[in-house]
């Protein structure tokens, strides 16, 4: 899809902030949760009043001992934090608790895949736990702005890549990666809508070949996967445009413009960027026990890959359909129940990424909320499997299920929809249509073998679709042998 | 070590203090004390030394994720010199926009 000039190569990395989902904040006991009215959910620690001291919540460090575990990482022992000062209305302390020196996780990697197949690694620099600020209104105050400081203090963790990641596509399939991680772990809902997870694009172009790094630039408020690909392509685009006409890229933050699909400069203070980092001096490193890390790591659910692995060994799945569905988690969940419960895994995994899926997606749905649930699912399979309904009629059940919210059975039962599986009803349905249709017998027995198709086709119309299209093939063949 | 007028300029701008010229000449002399005694300690061979970053050798305690704080917005909104809608309010201030 990246369609630039071939004699140019982009160079790019990611840094991703995470939201935790914990119930309390970093260093406070006041509630995390979204949606509540302004400043209702602003302590006084929040609120930097003097004299308050923080207090670090043990929760955060079990997710982010979990992450760094999923990333292939060092988990860092005794970590600390450290001031990021600047000066900002959402900020009331006029610094952020963040890391520098020693963040919790450093130095791992992800294996991503690509569309064709093949597998990339991305180098993982380090993940660390910072407080997220409050929030800015603009509007409707006279000239002034209003300021909500509930998510101030929000726990995020924010992961940086090595600049590994070489296209649009790849940056895509590394943030969906993380994505299907942190809903793994349950460390974050994940939800980018919501700012759940925010992405960050360091972007800079050179010449293939080139070992130098040319000047990147970072652009930051790109909140879905689409537009992570859009912001990264613009922007390599601008920036090979800008060199070969003869200008110079310069190092600066740029704001993505989802409705214009362009990338604009931030205004930018020359000396802003000094944001004169030291060790947090209201708290003390914290020491991991290697007793506190093995009980954490034994909560590690089963990850992406390695569920991946275990639907092509347990259920005979191919690759392709294993990742699709390890790549989210409740699907997977839901595609395990249906198997199960039908004890047909092929077809469950057909049925769950096929019908389910284009149901779930033409309302907008998730699969928590999918409107046949998974044992459901399973028993229609089952009536499948042991012929009392054909694939075709399971269509019309399975809408039937969806609006209706009704069992399988019931709805088979009620609009009289078994598969007919009796030879003498077969044979006489058979017999209708041959005995109804001279022309074409003739022409069939004349050698235009291609009106068997025909014959079949008015016997399974006959039936109203009911007749075991098997049995209608062969009592056919049969018949017309003779 | 010499502190130029742009340096000291950047400095204030950074803490959010309003400087005039007049206390330049004295400040610089304060400040430039402040860097050469940062130089001597520079000197100090501290290459078998683990960094610190805090004096006690303890590890930091930690609370259980629980919500133990209420909703006093009322009270602590009290002392703000300007409040509407539950919001804070402040001067406009606008980064990332031309």
């Amino acid at each position: 899809m990246t369609i630039y000039n071939k004699s140019w190569e982009a160079v790019i990395g990611l840094e991703i902030h995470v939201q935790l989902a914990t119930n309390s904040k970093l260093f406070s006991g006041a509630s995390t949760h979204f949606g509540a009215l302004p400043n209702t959910q602003a302590c006084n620690i929040d609120l930097a009043l003097p004299g308050v001291l923080p207090v670090l919540n043990a929760e955060v460090l079990k997710m982010a001992v979990k992450l760094g575990k999923a990333l292939n990482a060092n988990i860092n022992t005794p970590t600390s934090f450290a001031r990021k000062n600047y000066f900002y209305p959402d900020s009331p302390k006029g610094y952020q608790i963040s890391q520098m020196d020693k963040p919790i996780v450093e130095d791992g990697f992800l294996d991503i895949e690509l569309e064709d197949g093949s597998s990339k690694k991305i180098g993982i620099t380090r993940a660390h736990l910072e407080e997220d600020a409050g929030k800015s209104l603009h509007e409707d105050f006279e000239g002034q702005s209003g300021i909500d400081l509930n998510r101030a203090g929000t726990p995020l963790i924010e992961i940086v890549s090595e600049p590994d990641i070489s296209s649009p596509a790849e940056a895509v399939a590394y943030l969906k990666s993380i994505h299907s991680i942190i809903r793994y772990l349950e460390i974050s809902d994940g939800n980018m809508a919501e700012g759940s997870m925010r992405c960050d694009a360091n972007v800079s172009v050179r010449k293939i070949g080139s070992k130098e790094l040319g000047t990147r630039t970072e652009t930051k408020n790109v909140n879905s996967f689409r537009f992570v690909e859009k912001a990264i392509q613009f922007e390599i685009e601008r920036q090979i445009d800008e060199i070969e006409t003869g200008n110079t890229i310069t190092q600066e933050t740029r704001l993505y413009d989802s409705q214009l699909n362009t990338t604009r400069p931030m205004r930018t203070k020359e000396f802003a960027n000094d944001y004169r980092y030291f060790p947090e001096p209201d708290l003390l490193p914290v020491v991991l026990e290697d007793k506190f890390i093995e009980e954490v790591l034994k909560e590690m659910p089963e990850m992406p890959d390695e569920k991946k692995c275990r639907f092509v060994n347990e259920y005979d799945l191919s690759e392709y359909d294993s990742s699709l569905l390890a790549a989210d988690k409740d699907l997977a969940d839901f595609f395990e129940i249906v198997s199960k419960t039908s004890k047909a895994a092929k077809l469950s995994a057909n049925w769950v990424m096929g019908e389910l899926s284009a149901e779930l997606n033409k309302e907008n749905l998730t699969i928590q909320d999918s409107k046949i649930k998974a044992k459901q699912l399973g028993q229609l399979i089952i009536r499948i499997e042991d012929t009392t309904i054909s694939g075709k009629i399971a269509k019309e059940v399975f809408e039937k299920m969806w609006s209706t919210g009704d069992e399988v059975d019931a709805i088979i039962e009620k609009e009289g929809l078994q598969q007919v599986t009796d030879l003498s009803e077969i044979e006489s349905m058979v017999n209708k249509v041959i005995d109804g249709n001279p022309d074409q017998l003739k022409q069939y027995l004349a050698g235009k073998d291609r009106l068997f198709g025909f014959f079949v086709g008015q016997v399974m119309k006959e039936s109203q679709g009911k007749a075991n299209p098997a049995q209608v093939n062969q009592i056919l063949k049969e018949r017309l042998k003779e | 070590m010499a502190l130029s007028d742009k340096e000291l300029n950047e400095i204030a701008y950074l803490a959010r203090i309003n400087i005039n010229e007049d206390s330049f000449p004295s400040l610089k002399g304060e400040l430039e004390k402040i860097l050469d005694l940062f130089e001597k300690l520079n000197l100090a061979e501290t290459s078998k030394v683990e960094a610190m970053s805090h004096p006690l050798n303890l590890s930091q305690p930690t609370r259980p994720d629980e919500v133990t704080e209420e909703d006093q917005r009322e009270k602590l909104q009290e002392t703000a010199p300007s409040v509407k809608s539950g919001l804070f309010l402040v001067p406009k201030v606008i980064e990332g926009e031309n």
